[in-house]
């Protein structure tokens, strides 16, 4: 089986797609002759033609507008939006059209389109090219919402979602893009090569979107994660010899919510963890599900890692990352708790 | 099936009427890598050869200006034509001199990247006019919404070398006490607008602070900067509705300097119409110059500026120039078109072309050229020596990291408290 990195995979997925299916498209910034920035598009055009990978103007809500007409269309488009942070001027299309407009059509109009975009930090990118904003489209009804966290679950994801019926959006942790990351700036970069998840096929597999993955089994607690930082919370529990149970949930919406309370039932102790800001971010939504499923086997409060309540700041990169120190310490917090 | 079907429909209408289906269109870039560079699609018009009109003209009378190319200097470095805007010998060394400093500034901070110093840069090679003449043409009380390539406003305007390389560095003078990105500069004083990494955001809010002055009475008006490329994103859209609807103080500039990343201009709508032809079209004055003809792009910004200041509104000024340089240290434009285009762009080098006016005129000569670029390259040195000193991201002094949690709010709330005193405390024991 062929190892790929993240960008190899998701451009893998993509490739299979156009050529499975006709109505598959791909449009964006700088997406076709160049290839993405990321070089997550690289070779689509020039093999399936400039109709089907479309470089576009820059406007988002462009984008994502003219998505949702090919949709109405017969076309299955996959939107790419550069970076994460340039998703807002398509926020409007997004919450008020995307979202909605199956519903309000009583299903006579659907929108099965996937928007791409890399999130995250850890780039030195400043708080134009690191946000997480994740959280802001869970909490709208009517799309789903996933982000990978490997290369085999980033192709299998991203060709679930374009199959899918409903619209999705697919955040990808620019920062594992190349390898994994385990929250240690100064270690020299990993690569994906001989890691088990770079095994992927060439061909079409899916993963399906709303189920979470044990990344790691254990007992005496679970981490609940996703993105990058299921790779920082790997690193933290190996660091500290723990038998912890690490639960990517992959998806966010749909959440694989009996997976989590499974395993927090069973080991009794929970801490979540996310980039992405934490003041009714989306580790609020996991504390409260969890909470209401496994209130009597919890031996100890729900306690959250996740990115202070700033704007990404370009200076203190690492201060404000929370990475394998900051997870260490509040595992070995959450472990001290009394029974 | 359903689709099969639908499709021979579609097939046997369009034979019924005897046409053909029409296909998407898609814009062709003039050469790509490995081909000879074409910039036959530039329109251009003879120095001199547009006509000037008073700045009350009507919106309609501008229509031509924004098709044509106004330009001043010709191939023999003359001033011609109605756009002259006659400045002093003394004006025009001190524009050479502005866009030799930001040249000079930007190639040194390009190598500072390149070894690791900064950690991001953006060049405006090829591009120094449509910043130095702007700036030299408006008054200090203007307000200026640059754009990210618009280093030439801020050295123009004042800002030292150090305070720029400060902010590049993220170190402890930074004005932007390391919250953003290397070139998002700047300055109160004077009077330049916080750069976002965000695009066209800017072009609204220009036209908001020039509501305001007429609001208050003010004769002060904004000024604003955009690539092509952005013009495509709503923000462009409303800031030109608004400007018209409230005839609002205020000059909006489109820098076409060809290249958005990798999708060249005809991506942004270049192909049939100018960006200029968008003023006009929602009910602005449109002028298209040549924007590496540093005397077009005097004339120009003073007549929108006068224009505005006298209360006939907005203008739209298209600057027709080149990026000479890659998008920004994170690109590779040799992937996207041909290496050497920049030898063969129609409109030339904007600080050759301004030396050699002024050599041609007799107030210039290369031996100051080069007494002046060595003063340049040892200013620059000097300031880079002082700024390093305040530290940077991997040496030296660094700011306090206490600083992230500040100016989220005016004052810090609480969970901003908790959350500062807890970095701390995961800082003081690592």
């Amino acid at each position: 089986m062929p190892s790929m990195n993240m960008v190899q995979a998701l451009n893998s997925a993509m490739d299979v797609m156009l050529s499975r299916d006709s109505r598959v498209v791909v449009l964006g910034e700088d997406v076709g002759y160049f290839g993405g920035v990321f070089r997550v598009t690289d070779g689509l055009q020039k093999k399936h033609g400039a109709h089907r990978v479309l470089d576009t103007p820059i406007a988002e809500g462009g984008i994502v507008g003219a998505a949702v007409g090919m949709c109405v269309n017969g076309l299955r488009p996959v939107a790419e939006i550069q970076f994460a942070d340039y998703i807002y001027p398509a926020y409007d299309q997004i919450v008020s059209e995307v979202a909605r407009l199956r519903y309000r059509s009583a299903a006579a109009f659907t929108a099965p389109l996937t928007i791409r975009t890399p999130c995250g930090g850890g780039i030195r990118g400043g708080q134009t090219h690191s946000q997480s904003p994740e959280g802001v489209f869970a909490h709208v009804s009517g799309i789903k919402t996933v982000m990978p966290s490997n290369p085999y679950d980033a192709k299998g994801m991203l060709i679930a979602a374009i199959e899918d019926d409903d619209p999705v959006i697919f955040f990808e942790p620019k920062r594992v893009y190349n390898g994994p990351f385990d929250g240690e700036p100064d270690k020299p970069a990993q690569s994906w090569a001989g890691h088990p998840l770079a095994e992927v096929p060439e061909g079409y597999y899916t993963v399906p979107l709303g189920q979470a993955a044990i990344a790691r089994s254990g007992e005496a607690i679970t981490v609940v994660t996703y993105g990058t930082m299921v790779h920082v919370c790997a690193a933290a529990v190996e660091a500290l010899g723990l038998d912890a149970e690490i639960v990517d949930i992959r998806s966010m919406m749909p959440l694989d919510i009996d997976t989590i309370a499974a395993s927090v039932s069973k080991t009794g102790r929970c801490l979540i963890a996310h980039e992405a800001t934490r003041f009714a971010g989306f580790g609020a939504e996991l504390s409260a599900s969890i909470q209401e499923r496994c209130f009597w086997d919890l031996e100890a409060p729900i306690m959250r890692v996740a990115g202070w309540d700033t704007p990404y700041p370009h200076a203190f990169e690492w201060e404000y990352f929370p990475g394998k120190r900051r997870v260490m310490n509040a595992l070995k917090q959450l472990m001290a708790e009394a029974t | 099936m359903a689709i099969d079907l639908g499709a021979q429909f579609a097939a046997c209408w369009l034979m019924l009427w005897g046409m053909s289906a029409p296909r998407l269109h898609v814009p062709a870039v003039p050469a790509r890598p490995g081909e000879s560079p074409d910039f036959s699609y530039v329109r251009l018009s003879p120095a001199g050869a547009v006509h000037c009109l008073p700045i009350d003209a009507p919106v309609s009378a501008t229509v031509p200006l924004a098709e044509e190319l106004i330009r001043v200097l010709d191939d023999a470095h003359h001033a011609v034509g109605p756009w002259n805007p006659q400045l002093d010998p003394e004006v025009l060394r001190r524009g050479l001199r502005t866009m030799l400093q930001t040249r000079v500034f930007d190639d040194r901070m390009q190598r500072a990247q390149r070894q690791g110093r900064i950690t991001f840069y953006v060049r405006s090679l090829g591009e120094e006019a449509v910043s130095v003449a702007a700036a030299m043409a408006l008054s200090d009380r203007d307000m200026l919404f640059p754009s990210y390539r618009n280093q030439g406003l801020h050295l123009a305007r004042g800002l030292t070398l150090v305070e720029m390389m400060s902010q590049l560095l993220s170190n402890t003078r930074d004005m932007c006490k390391g919250r953003q990105l290397p070139v998002m500069y700047h300055s109160t004083a004077h009077r330049l607008f916080s750069i976002s990494g965000n695009l066209a955001t800017q072009f609204p809010q220009a036209v908001g602070w020039a509501m305001a002055a007429a609001i208050k009475g003010e004769s002060d008006i904004a000024a604003a900067w955009i690539g092509e490329g952005s013009t495509a994103a709503a923000d462009f859209h409303h800031a030109l509705t608004f400007a018209k609807v409230y005839k609002a103080p205020v000059v909006l500039n489109v820098v076409n300097n060809q290249w958005a990343i990798s999708t060249f201009q005809g991506y942004a709508g270049g192909e049939q119409r100018s960006f200029a032809a968008r003023g006009p079209g929602l009910g602005l004055a449109g002028l298209r110059i040549d924007g590496n003809d540093f005397l077009a792009v005097y004339a120009a910004t003073r007549w929108g500026a006068e224009r505005a200041r006298q209360g006939h509104g907005a203008t739209l000024i298209e600057h027709v120039s080149y990026r000479a340089g890659a998008h920004s240290t994170s690109d590779d434009p040799s992937r996207y078109r041909p290496r050497d285009e920049f030898h063969d762009w129609p409109l030339g080098d904007p600080i050759d072309r301004l030396k050699q006016h002024l050599i041609a005129i007799g107030e210039w000569d290369e031996t100051r050229h080069a007494t002046l670029l060595a003063e340049l390259e040892e200013e620059v040195t000097a300031a880079w020596r002082e700024a390093i000193a305040a530290g940077s991201l991997n040496e030296g002094p660094r700011l306090d990291p206490a600083l992230m949690f500040e100016d989220v709010f005016k004052e810090l709330p609480a969970h901003l408290r908790e959350q500062r005193d807890a970095l701390l405390a995961e800082l003081a024991n690592p």
